[in-house]
């Protein structure tokens, strides 16, 4: 399993005065099993690449290479490409429609023309996966879960069609901490149990930072970095001049080594970076 | 100073359809609160914590099922006094995009003061001032969905201080924001305070309460902390318990601390962390 | 797709047009739509044709605005003028297949393509060219005889403002929900009517969810704010009826006048 995107893009409003390049030469390749973040300002062209991804938008030149096929080129089944990439929007919450939430999550799976016993079997799966209790929610209406079960509810509802990409567009959106950390639990989760190549896109650095093997740095429509997340945030001044930050520890350690505390900055635990802080103090003390 | 809003033993019932029955649920329960004038309150809480309610019952928009509300000394059940209530205290929604009420950015400032039956030529006079204090002067003849969602929330906060509240409350401005538009708006939460304005910032950014005079801790439909924010803090037990986190410049503290490393204890913020161990080498 | 839409769109400028008073723009559009199915010859037309081309030079819209506004009109356009074309009876002038094409049917399919045009074209320069706020204070101006009658003005006038700000939320809330869903692997686009009808459900369901849930946000940032009513309230932007007014009511009146009589002449 891989995805390989060479020279997308997109244009917006092609041949009409407010033409806008969307997308510019995005070039990369991801893996199997690789845990993907996606960063960028608003407006870098993070939705309209993902959109591109899951064929809801067609590149205007460039290809996507799905597992050998070109999901860009015209006359692919879009029920193909969706069976391999699924899509969670932001505040997919908002999407969901049926009666109960078994049946919402079961969309998906039917559209993909499963037979009856296996879309069962997918809701069931999805639904535990994402961490809600199967029996206790299936015949319950969607709109009288709380908010972040709505959330899972619908996410569970993509997972269900067993993508072997799965891109979720900020997935952590709007919710309070303690929500935060169980919906990017699940992300890994899912991860962990599929083995797909999970793909978020965020603004929390702290989530790059604790769950991604790779980083696609985005800036005016443009691919800006591709790297593991200690790569990409070592570069603290160039990411702040696209409207990035690093993590917030490491900013507070990069404050500290400007300040002529000599720490190592590349630290995304905490008592890992009071064990460092520490030691430098030490050294300095024997000096 | 006086107390600009004083709740007092408030409790708050409302009913939602359950799944045999509608069932009631108390949203807050007991719940005791005085707001200084000129002051900057932040009321933090997980969703559901009762926060927005009480934020909610501070103007009126909720009235108390029992306990009572006085802003400025008048009764929030009191209908004589309710427009004056909500004139006093203005709020700033969560949603950008639920709250403008005009297509037009300044068509959209002038609504409250138009409420208030306000003579244009000063509607106008005041339509100008504050574009100019959140900084959307350039904007003015815009269409408002085409905005970005920050600049969205500072026409919002724009039309609440056309109606000159000496109090606004802010119910979670920022949490449908990217971190440039929060920044952007805690910024002019900050010079709306220094500029006279009591503040109350109903917030799940525990940062974001670090620079506030006094932080409120919510759980349970209860308040479980008030106090100085150095003070609130240093309760992580408590905070942890009530699903949010300490700020990191707290958390590192306490961690250093436990290894040994000598750091006062009004440490909330980061560049106070990294000045005083810049201080120690 | 949805995005397209440009119902009830303003583009600020600072025209003639823009300026002239929401009431007179309000009767001219009405007075010009009368117009257009008064005429029943293409002199009249060309006439409003005409017409309608001063104002817009004067409204300096961009014409990328008024195409767009057109666009989502353009099926209904296509399919009407070729229902006429093909299916009105009378001298035949030209045939293929089992389709034939007579001179009638060519005149009314020119016909009604250009009254739908000029239709469209001047109502989506009524709001293109007048705020939203204006228009709607314009319209409760003008209804506010019937306020004696009983009927609730400023209530509707306000219903109107709300919607008109609104209409593109609700697009671009329909557009992601349909983006969603296909992601979801709804299919839109085949199958029979019945089909298509119930694939709208998915869309249909999140969109009613989500008007309740902006109508019950917009409503308490209301209350907030202090509205109850148009008892009491003033307004930033007082229009007032001035000579270019008079002068533009004036020039639509014998426009209406000219159409009028051409009709009864001929």
């Amino acid at each position: 399993m891989s995805i390989e995107v060479r020279d997308l893009s997109h244009i917006y409003g092609q041949g009409t005065p407010d033409e806008q390049a969307a997308l510019q030469d995005i070039s990369f390749v991801l893996h199997g099993g690789e845990m993907v973040a996606l960063i960028g300002h608003t407006g870098s062209g993070k939705s309209t690449l993902v959109q591109h991804l899951n064929g809801l938008l067609k590149p205007n030149s460039g290809e996507i290479i799905v597992d050998g096929t070109d999901i860009a080129r015209p006359g692919v089944s879009m029920l193909d490409i969706r069976r391999h990439v699924g899509l969670v929007f932001q505040y997919p919450e908002y999407q969901l429609f049926e009666e109960t939430v078994a049946k919402d999550v079961a969309f998906g799976p039917k559209n993909l023309g499963l037979d009856a016993e296996e879309v069962d079997h997918r809701v069931r799966e999805a639904l535990t996966l994402v961490g809600l209790d199967y029996e206790a929610v299936k015949d319950r209406s969607p709109f009288d879960l709380s908010g972040g079960q709505k959330r899972k509810a619908a996410i569970a509802g993509v997972v269900a069609m067993r993508p072997d990409i799965l891109i979720l567009d900020e997935p952590t959106a709007g919710l309070d901490p303690g929500s935060h950390r169980e919906i990017m639990e699940m992300v890994k989760r899912i991860h962990d149990s599929t083995r797909n190549i999970t793909i978020f896109v965020t603004h929390d650095m702290n989530d790059v930072a604790a769950l991604a093997d790779k980083v696609l740095v985005m800036s005016r429509g443009r691919l800006l970095t591709v790297g593991s997340p200690t790569e990409v945030f070592s570069h603290r001044t160039q990411l702040s001049a696209v409207g990035l930050d690093v993590p917030p520890l490491m900013d507070l350690l990069g404050d500290l080594k400007e300040g002529g505390l000599p720490v190592r900055t590349e630290i995304f635990d905490l008592d890992e970076a009071a064990d460092e802080i520490c030691g430098a103090l030490k050294k300095q003390k024997e000096k | 100073m006086a107390d600009i809003i004083q709740a007092e033993n408030l409790i708050f019932d409302y009913s939602r359809p359950g799944s045999e029955e509608t069932e009631t649920v108390r949203a807050l329960d007991g719940v005791s609160l005085s707001i200084e004038e000129g002051s900057f309150t932040a009321i933090i809480g997980r969703n559901g914590s009762g926060k927005s309610t009480l934020a909610k019952n501070l103007n009126g928009l909720y009235l108390p099922s029992s306990g009572r509300v006085l802003v400025n000394g008048w009764d929030t059940a009191d209908d004589d006094r309710i427009w004056d209530i909500r004139q006093t205290c203005g709020m700033v929604f969560q949603n950008p995009d639920n709250q403008l009420v005009a297509s037009i950015v300044e068509d959209d400032v002038a609504f409250g003061p138009e409420n208030l039956g306000i003579p244009s030529a000063e509607i106008r006079a005041r339509v100008e001032r504050v574009l100019r204090q959140v900084g959307m002067a350039d904007y003015r003849e815009k269409t408002a969905h085409l905005l970005s969602g920050g600049q969205k929330q500072r026409v919002a906060i724009a039309g609440v201080i056309a109606m000159e509240p000496r109090c606004i409350l802010f119910d979670e401005p920022m949490a449908m924001l990217d971190p440039q538009g929060r920044a952007e708006i805690m910024e002019i939460i900050r010079a709306l305070h220094r500029a006279g304005h009591t503040v109350v910032l109903i917030t799940h950014f525990m940062d974001d309460a670090a620079g506030a005079d006094r932080v409120v801790l919510m759980d349970q439909s209860r308040i479980v902390l008030d106090g100085e924010p150095r003070e609130v803090f240093q309760e992580e037990e408590i905070i942890r318990a009530a699903m949010l986190e300490p700020p990191l410049a707290v958390r590192l503290a306490a961690r250093l601390r436990a290894r040994g490393v000598e750091l006062p204890p009004d440490i909330i913020t980061t560049e106070r962390l990294v000045d005083c161990l810049c201080r120690l080498r | 797709m949805l995005r397209d839409i440009t119902l009830g769109q303003y583009y600020p400028a600072k025209s003639r047009i823009h300026q002239l008073d929401a009431r007179v723009k309000i009767i001219g559009t009405l007075l010009y739509i009368v117009d257009l199915f008064v005429v029943q010859d293409f002199i009249g037309f060309a006439v409003l044709g005409a017409a309608l081309a001063a104002v817009l030079v004067l409204a300096r819209v961009p014409m990328g605005y008024i195409f767009r506004g057109l666009k989502p009109i353009l099926l209904i356009l296509i399919f009407t003028f070729f229902l006429n074309l093909f299916m009105v009876d009378g001298e035949v002038i030209w045939r293929i297949w089992i389709l034939k094409v007579t001179k009638e049917g060519l005149y009314l399919a020119l016909f009604m393509s250009i009254r739908l045009v000029l239709l469209i074209t001047a109502s989506s320069l009524l709001t293109l060219t007048t705020r939203p706020i204006s228009l709607t204070d314009g319209l409760e101006r003008l209804l506010s005889p019937l306020n004696r009658m009983g009927v609730p003005t400023h209530d509707i006038a306000m219903m109107m403002s709300i919607a008109l700000r609104f209409i593109p939320t609700l697009l671009a809330e329909a557009d992601k929900i349909m983006k969603a869903q296909q992601a979801r692997g709804a299919d839109f686009e085949s199958g029979n009517v019945f089909r298509r009808g119930r694939a709208l459900i998915p869309i249909l369901i999140p969109l009613f969810v989500g008007a309740f849930r902006i109508a019950g946000d917009l409503a308490m940032a209301m209350e907030a704010r202090c509205y109850r009513g148009g008892t009491g309230r003033t307004r930033m932007r007082q229009s007032v009826f001035g000579r270019v007014d008079y002068v533009a009511l004036g020039a639509c009146l014998v426009l209406f006048a000219a159409a009028i009589l051409l009709r009864v002449l001929y």
